[in-house]
């Protein structure tokens, strides 16, 4: 039951790094996680990891194993054969602070940027009726665990560095288009998605809906609609002719 | 020594519901706020939160109403309550659902557009407004967008989202400072860097969740290491109830390295029921002898509940939760256990596979991709977790106040509202009734105090020689010390427990306390896992030196605290809280104290015959004088 499998951990701090190797007892039933903590535990006491639930519910122990941005937490051990090489590395689109973890904070300027929830005048507490089939589409993407890793996978900002300013990444854009489809919202973001956080860079490959352990169809059900609703908008003609009139007024 | 410091009204620390909640009333009344937490924002322990929050909003059934939900709770409790804590959560609780609601929470919708409400184990009628089963989730966001929203408001009045409210991400508190009596701030380090920070403030709220890393087998994270119950019992505040402790009935028991993580109790609220390895669901012959009138005795009985409440009583499936989990462990220890050490969870042969997965889509997910279980095909195995301290900080109901002037506390560190045991979706709304009262509580503190208090260079120094410590020595390694801990609570200290078991525990405990003394955290200061073990020990140990000492007085079993040795519930110990404090910084001392008498109006709402079984014959004259005058 129990083996000893090959490991390589990227290790380092301020810039500077290398993987390192680590030969380590691997149980049944287990996940990549518990693997890091074992090497804590018995060789590498200050590897640094976020971690949280263990449970695939609060987003913190995003990495890349073998290349690919997974949960460490829901990578079970089982889906390696015993003498596999098992290659773990920080995300790659954010700065590592160290070892495994890295500076997240891209994520927190962007929520930040992103207009809040926006409800009518005069509705009050206890007094909002929804339907359950017109909160669902939200309800989607609100059950995102924010591991970022859809924002880390996305090629717009992976690879372009000189992308970040203007794209909030996928889990923003999806934050916009769960708050333009809330019943209540009244704020206007559809503009705002193409010209402020950068909708347009988006050509729907559909890498963030791949790598979302949550399984939110990111591209299909929040992007590609968001998109959709941008271009009615901007190539209907009386919106046109609306703005044209606004515009002159102004 | 160069330590950068920061000038704030209040210092919230811990951001989970009752933090973010306290936070966000503190802004709202023109605060200045700090928000400190040891994970990155919106990662907080209350995501794991599932079922529920419960608020008697009536929304699936009129009939409910707080005074109901304050019975229920008082119920689950074992009359231990805080009944002020109890009266105040289920008056506020539906408020601060509402409130969610208009700051972007999406919940699961009745048919004509309300908040759905489940039911859910103590409740007598649907009371947990959820969605699916990953409200903690909702719940975490909607504060933590509500943060932001306040942030964006800021910026636009003063230029700086930061001027009002501000999230210390990965940060930790390791000692709270005093000028005299009064707090004055706290020290603690960033995790990132290592680097030592000072937090100038009148008043500190408290909101760091619970205990449960001090047992092996438990549903919370790595932060729970009892930093708040240390840091209180530290500056002079007391700590009560600490030997209750909820092991939730149902965790995962495989694989191994998964047991202890919750399987939501709205399994059973949705039909789920219990079964042992002879096919039997055998909570039938658990029913006490407290709730015999209030569940079904019979298996078609509890099946028609689902559909006709009126006419049928609850499953004993849905006894509150201290009831279930002795009920699995005796069924184990009796030999009629599953494979793998639990009993049978079984929701597949109740509902069409289409609705668990609409219904239970994270646990479907959970089993899935864990366990390899397909939870809408087989059963799962299921036993006792350790989940939730009921014990914490003692503190004002209606403020939140602790013993020590400008320290508040709410949450799971506080102690009082649930008694003796807590019901499931009654956290939920606690964190939000109680973090917006402290909140409250914190900013009319300062209104009220006549001059700043100071921060002193001394207690700093001292702070941070303590932090530092462990990084000069070679001394033995924190996991093992930890890991010793949690043996030791778990096997001595678990869901039963005799006197010399606990005994044996306290001496354990005392040589871990040497032994955590000493211990070397090799490596930088920066992001190091070790050294921030080594330091979180320190609470682990002097918050598990309460629990054993607490369940060693307490000679009976009532709630989470179950005594092989004195297996009834005694009425004189009703009247008896036990209350912890610390002198010198290492040794806990306990004292009993007279539990306040329930106020009139509330005592009324119970019949007579149900206060008989939790009250001595010498409050029942009293009662009887009450409910005549």
């Amino acid at each position: 039951m129990s083996y000893k499998a090959k490991f390589k951990v990227w290790r380092g701090e301020g810039g500077e790094g290398k993987l390192e190797d680590f030969t380590v007892e691997v149980n049944e039933g287990e996940v990549v996680l518990d693997i890091i903590h074992r090497l804590q535990a018995t060789q590498a006491p200050d590897l640094a990891v976020r971690w949280n639930c263990k449970a695939g519910k609060c987003g913190s122990c995003s990495m890349e194993i073998n290349g690919k941005p997974r949960l460490g937490c829901m990578t079970r051990m089982s889906t390696f054969t015993e003498d596999e090489t098992i290659t773990v590395t920080p995300m790659r689109t954010f700065p590592v602070i160290k070892d495994l973890v890295t500076d997240v904070s891209f994520n927190y300027e962007k929520a930040r940027e992103i207009p809040s929830f926006t409800p009518p005048e005069g509705v009050r507490p206890g007094e909002y009726r929804m339907k359950q089939v017109d909160v669902e589409r939200s309800q989607e993407f609100r059950k995102c665990i924010e591991c970022f890793m859809c924002n880390n996978i996305c090629h717009v900002i992976r690879d372009h560095e000189e992308n970040k300013p203007a794209f909030a990444g996928p889990r923003f854009l999806m934050r916009i288009a769960e708050l333009d489809m809330h019943p209540y919202d009244v704020a206007d973001r559809q503009e705002s998605a193409q010209e402020e956080h950068g909708l347009g860079y988006c050509n729907i490959t559909k890498c963030c809906t791949e790598v979302c352990p949550e399984h939110i169809k990111i591209t299909d059900n929040a992007l590609i609609p968001m998109k959709e609703r941008v271009a009615d908008r901007k190539y209907d003609p009386i919106v046109w002719l609306g703005n044209k009139i606004f515009k002159r007024a102004k | 020594m160069e330590i950068e410091r920061h000038e704030y009204d209040v210092v919230v620390i811990g951001a989970g519901g009752a933090g973010l909640r306290a936070a966000i009333e503190a802004r709202q009344q023109g605060k200045r706020t700090a928000i400190v937490c040891k994970s990155l924002f919106g990662k907080a322990h209350t995501v794991m939160a599932e079922g529920g929050a419960a608020a008697a909003m009536g929304n699936v059934n009129s009939d409910d109403n707080w005074m109901v939900h304050f019975r229920d709770t008082m119920r689950g409790g074992k009359f231990l309550n805080n009944w002020r804590m109890a009266e105040l959560h289920a008056k506020e609780a539906p408020d601060r659902v509402w409130e969610l609601e208009a700051w972007g929470a999406l919940f699961d919708r009745t048919k004509d557009g309300k908040i759905s409400q489940r039911n859910f184990g103590g409740h007598e009628y649907p009371r947990l407004a959820h969605v699916g089963d990953r409200t903690g989730l909702e719940l975490i966001r909607t504060l933590q967008q509500r943060v932001v929203a306040l942030q964006q408001e800021d910026f636009e009045t003063h230029g700086d989202h930061e001027a009002y409210i501000k999230v210390f991400a990965e940060c930790t508190v390791t000692r709270l400072l005093k000028d005299g009596d009064r707090i004055s701030g706290g020290f603690g380090y960033w995790r990132e860097s290592g680097n030592f920070v000072v937090f100038d403030a009148p008043a500190v709220v408290l909101a760091t969740g619970g205990i449960g890393k001090s047992y092996v087998v438990t549903s919370n994270s790595w932060e729970y290491t009892g930093d708040g119950h240390a840091l209180a019992l530290l500056a002079g505040a007391k700590l009560i109830n600490m030997e209750f402790i909820q092991f939730h009935p149902t965790g995962m028991v495989w694989p191994p390295s998964v047991r202890g993580i919750l399987v939501t109790e709205s399994v059973r609220g949705d039909g789920g029921v219990l079964r042992n390895s002879n096919g039997e669901r055998f909570m039938f012959n658990y029913i006490p002898e407290v709730f015999k009138d209030k569940y079904a005795t019979t298996e078609e009985e509890g099946d028609r509940w689902y559909t006709d409440q009126a006419n049928n009583r609850r499953p004993p499936e849905l006894l509150p939760r201290d009831e279930v989990a002795r009920a699995i462990n005796s069924e184990v220890k009796a030999g009629r256990g599953s494979p793998q050490g639990g009993v049978f969870l079984d929701v597949s042969s109740r509902l069409p596979a289409e609705e668990i997965k609409r219904r239970l889509p994270s646990m479907h997910h959970q089993f899935k991709e864990l366990a390899d279980v397909d939870i809408t095909a087989e059963p799962m195995q299921v036993g006792p977790t350790c989940h939730y301290i009921m014990g914490g900080v003692e503190v004002d109901a209606d403020t939140g106040a602790a013993a020590v002037p400008g320290l508040f506390a709410a949450g799971e560190v506080s102690g009082g509202m649930h008694g003796s045991n807590r019901l499931g979706g009654n956290s939920l709304s606690d964190l939000l009734v109680f973090g917006r009262r402290a909140g409250a509580g914190a900013a009319a503190y300062i209104d009220g105090l006549p001059a700043r208090p100071k921060v002193s260079q001394e207690l700093v120094e001292e702070a941070h020689a303590e932090a530092l410590a462990p990084l000069g020595r070679s001394g033995e390694n924190p996991y093992e010390v930890h890991h010793e801990l949690q043996r030791t609570m778990n096997e001595l200290v678990g869901i039963i427990r005799k006197a010399e078991e606990v005994s044996e525990a306290l001496e354990a405990v005392e040589k871990l306390k040497e032994r955590v003394q000493l211990v070397g955290a090799a490596g930088s200061r920066i992001y190091n896992p070790g050294w921030h073990l080594a330091i979180d020990l320190r609470n682990m140990v002097l918050v598990s030196e309460c629990v054993a000492r607490a369940a060693l007085l307490r000679e009976e079993s009532r709630g989470g605290h179950t005594r092989d040795d004195f297996p009834g519930m005694n009425p004189a110990w009703r009247r008896k809280l036990l209350v912890c404090s610390t002198e010198d910084g290492s040794s806990v001392t306990v004292e009993e104290k007279t539990q306040p008498t329930m106020a009139d109006h509330l005592i009324k709402l119970f019949d007579r015959d149900e206060l008989a079984k939790y009250l001595t014959d010498e409050e029942m004259t009293e009662f009887d004088g009450i409910a005549k005058s």
